[in-house]
């Protein structure tokens, strides 16, 4: 040593950095990403928790980006689509669920208002693809189709695009000049859009076009009937014809003073709610079960109710007579089932329509060698959604699947990449999906109180009177509150409580965007930066020893 | 109508004000501890034990006094854990200008340190005395009276973590009744530490009415650095006493030390409050109440309070309620300040 040490000391003084402590870790934490309860929940395959990340920092362009990689139709979407994704979004837990879908919508308004496009993501291919069928899955196929550079061809036999979005959805869900900008987005994307264009061979149509693969989603249109003695047979109308003739520019359907309607579905809500605005005095639903047991939204049933639809439980029509109905009373049986009790009673009524389900009109592809019909009339696909026939895919109402517009634009998705792995002799495989980021995984004492904003609701009268949207949008500061609400399950938002909490410094800070690394050099195993964790994208996992 | 948020008090986000950091916060709205820039007081390397409280409470507490003195701090440490696993010989693991002598003597070097200070006219460079709950409300408890009674110009920092832990987990005056410790054994009709005697220190440092007293806890890092920064702000004699869990002495999961010093903190158990000459000038309300027993549960050296057989279980968990609750009237920590 080269110079004089204090009195009794012989050794320079060194940092304690020379003492790797890492080497007494039995367990190591681990960043992860892991799944979040709503995009596991989202039909539609949405990365709700990705682009609700950009949102919070009111970075909106990216968060619709990111919303476009999965969903073409965001403003449709936040109004249309029943958000199962806020009854798996942990927050309620805490409180009150993230209102998902008013931000999505928010997002979605914003980008017709400013008019983002999207542009294609691969090079033309040089493949050809016809999609039948306008409706949210032809146009969700239609536009990834699009953007993985295929030439698209979308056909529907209908005026105009939008299949049960626009002859099923009425306005005060759906108002249409957002589906028209939303549909434009699509069509402006390159794809060509044939209307009034029935396709009846399919095989055929594929040949004379030159198409390599074809998408068919033509949805379930045909009503299903009930035998119902009648007086009067003109009196017996069908749900999807009446929300059909709505949009089709004729006078709208004549449907008299006290309406009935049967059946518990979305679709006999939007009937009874749709007769109540064309002026009908008495709107009511006739049900075989109980309001526990109705298909219909619970929102949904709440908001008619409030717009003075009755509704009339546990009832089946036995006869129409003139002006009036007959029904019988039912009870549950022991085993829950309605049973007739032989009790009836009898309701003033003008007109009869029933909502109790609709079929797909599978004539077109019955004559199609391989494509097999399902006893429920509904076309059988494999998990890629590819038919018994090499290249038809088919998937939205005509597949076995519950039918909504959510799952339709998932199918569209699903369909578009299985498409484009057969066009280049593949099969697609979905990625490997992480584990869902469960509550049990959160540290929710990091997260402040907020209770969910609410969308204003038009006024009970105009509601009752006019076609108005019901449902009004977030302005942009509550939008960035609720998106700020989003807890991110499961997904580093960088908080940096890990590299806060950790005794040993043992947490490098990367930068914003960059997230954080591990030093394993001094990492002692304590586990306190995935306790402490707030959204749980930390495991601890045993080292090999 | 639509909830208006220009109105709400805190500004919301996403996680609030409780994490360390937040992305969608402006960088000064940041703790400390939330910078790649903080001083790291104590640099990686050091051997306190896994999950240790100590390590991260004088991290939190030294790294805020460093910004808030601009760097220029000297530091004195009595003997104890803090001592020990930073500094074996010839390591350190002190990114700051540090001393050691003496297990009782910390505040009486400290008041030499500041009237150095003093003579070689240096009014910017700040003094820090710091030990754990042994050397000073036990072996340097004269000392500190002392300096407190001169107000000499130090911030004296208790970490507490209820016990001689370095040496194998003996009983302290900060240890709590019921508590099981080497020196108070739970064996048959032993109840573990008895209950009515110890010291509340930072009670008796407000007793001396110096400027401020305040205590914190390694649960709420902003609010410890809010105290440690005020303190640097302030002459004269200060103390700051911080609750620091010991996986070992306490017998819990190294995992589990910030959620302990949680659960005191919301169970009432460890009050955070301020004082200012003698009189409490503030404190922080419980957000979300447990009862005593969700904190007292996760610890072995409570564990004979818990079984069937033990007769003075009841008896000592009623007790320890009793104090949380009377922390709880003493300091108002039930009020209710809205959500946050």
């Amino acid at each position: 040593m080269s110079h004089q040490h204090p009195f009794a000391i012989t050794l320079d003084v060194g940092t304690s950095l020379a003492n790797r402590t890492g080497t007494w870790r039995t367990t190591k934490p681990v960043y992860g990403d892991h799944l979040p309860p709503c995009n596991a929940q989202c039909p539609a395959g949405e990365n709700i928790q990705g682009w609700l990340f950009h949102a919070e920092s009111g970075d909106y362009r990216a968060a619709w980006d990111v919303l476009m990689r999965d969903n073409p139709l965001p403003a449709v979407m936040g109004r249309a689509c029943y958000h199962t994704c806020e009854g798996a979004c942990n927050r309620g837990k805490l409180d009150e669920a993230v209102s998902i879908h008013a931000v999505e919508r928010f997002l979605g308004d914003l980008a017709i208002r400013e008019g983002w496009r999207v542009a294609a993501d691969a090079p033309p291919s040089g493949k050809k693809v016809l999609v039948v069928g306008a409706g949210p899955s032809g146009l969700s196929a239609a536009y990834h189709l699009a953007r993985l550079g295929h030439a698209v061809t979308l056909a529907d036999a209908g005026p105009k695009a939008g299949g049960m979005m626009r002859f099923g959805i009425p306005k005060y869900r759906l108002p249409r000049d957002v589906l028209d900008a939303e549909i434009q987005r699509i069509v402006d994307l390159g794809v060509e859009l044939k209307l009034n264009a029935k396709i009846d061979d399919i095989p055929a149509a594929m040949k004379d076009g030159g198409y390599d693969a074809c998408f068919a989603a033509i949805g379930a249109h045909l009503a299903k009937k009930v035998d119902i003695p009648a007086v009067s047979a003109g009196r017996i109308l069908d749900a999807v014809s009446v929300l059909r003739s709505m949009e089709s520019g004729e006078e709208p359907p004549k449907l008299g003073r006290r309406v009935v309607v049967y059946g518990g579905g979305n679709t006999a809500i939007d009937v009874a709610r749709t007769a109540k605005r064309l002026g009908a005095e008495e709107a009511l639903i006739v049900y075989r079960r109980t309001r526990e047991m109705m298909p219909a939204h619970d929102f949904e049933v709440e908001e008619a109710l409030e717009e003075g639809v009755a509704v009339h439980w546990l009832r089946t029509i036995k006869r129409l007579d003139d002006g009036e109905m007959v029904v019988e009373k039912m009870a549950l049986d022991e085993k829950g089932w309605p049973q007739p009790t032989g009790e009836v009673e009898t309701i003033g009524a003008d007109t009869l329509i029933l909502a109790l389900g609709q079929d797909v009109d599978v004539s077109v592809v019955t004559q199609i060698p391989g494509v097999t019909v399902n006893k429920d009339h509904t076309v059988a696909v494999g998990p890629d959604l590819m038919t018994g026939y090499p290249g038809l895919f088919c998937g939205g109402d005509m597949v076995p699947s519950e039918r909504t517009v959510t799952v339709a634009v998932g199918h569209g998705k699903k369909a578009a990449r299985c498409i484009d792995a057969y066009l280049k002799g593949e099969s697609y495989a979905a990625p490997p999906k992480a584990a869902v980021a469960v509550h049990d995984r959160l540290n929710t004492w990091y997260y402040s109180d907020a209770p969910a904003s609410v969308q204003p609701t038009l006024d009970l009268l105009r509601r009752q009177s006019s076609f108005d949207e019901v449902k009004g949008g977030l302005d942009e500061s509550n939008a960035l509150f609720e998106a700020r609400r989003c807890l991110s399950c499961g997904n580093c938002f960088e908080c940096d409580n890990c590299f806060g909490v950790c005794p040993d410094n043992a947490v490098i800070k990367l930068g914003p965007g960059n997230r954080f690394k591990f030093n394993y050099d001094f990492c002692k195993g304590c586990g306190l930066c995935a306790a402490e964790c707030p959204c749980g994208a930390i495991d601890m996992v045993p080292e090999d020893l | 109508m639509s909830k208006p948020i220009d109105n709400q008090t805190v500004k919301f986000y996403q996680t609030g004000t409780l994490t360390v950091g937040n992305r969608l916060l402006d960088p000064e709205q940041r703790t400390v501890q939330a910078s790649a820039e903080r001083t790291n007081a104590i640099t990686c390397g050091h051997r306190a034990c896994q999950g240790c409280g100590e390590a991260l409470g004088a991290r939190y507490a030294l790294d805020a006094a460093m910004r808030a003195t601009d760097g220029q701090l000297i530091c004195v440490n009595a003997t104890g854990c803090l001592e020990v696993f930073t500094t074996p010989y010839p390591e350190t693991s002190w990114q700051v200008s540090w001393l050691h002598s003496l297990f009782g003597n910390a505040a009486a070097v400290a008041s030499g340190v500041a009237a150095a200070q003093r003579v070689k006219k240096r009014p910017q460079v700040r003094v820090i005395a710091q030990g754990g709950d042994g050397g000073t409300t036990d072996i340097g408890f004269g000392c500190l009276s002392g300096m407190f009674e001169r107000n000499d110009d130090v911030l004296y920092i208790c970490y507490d973590n209820e016990g001689y832990m370095n040496t194998g987990v003996q009983r302290s005056s900060a240890t709590p009744g019921g508590a099981r410790t080497a020196t108070t054994p739970a064996v048959g009709e032993a109840p573990g530490n008895v209950f009515g005697t110890g010291k509340n220190v930072p009670l008796i440092a407000m007793a001396h009415n110096i400027p401020y007293v305040a205590t914190a806890s390694v649960a709420d890092l902003h609010d410890l650095e809010a105290k440690a920064t005020k303190a640097m702000s302030i002459r004269g004699a200060r103390y700051l006493h911080v609750m620091v869990p010991c996986p070992l002495g306490w017998g819990s999961a190294a995992h589990d030390t910030i959620k302990l010093a949680r659960l005191a903190m919301e169970s009432g158990f460890f009050p955070l409050f301020e004082a200012e000459h003698g009189v409490v000038t503030s404190s922080r309300a419980i957000r979300r109440k447990v009862p005593v027993i969700e904190y007292l549960k996760p610890q072995k050296r409570f564990a004979h309070l818990f079984k069937p057989d033990n007769p003075h279980g009841s008896e000592a968990l009623a007790r320890l309620q009793a104090q949380a609750d009377e922390n709880c009237r003493r300091f108002n920590l039930l009020r209710d300040e809205g959500a946050v």
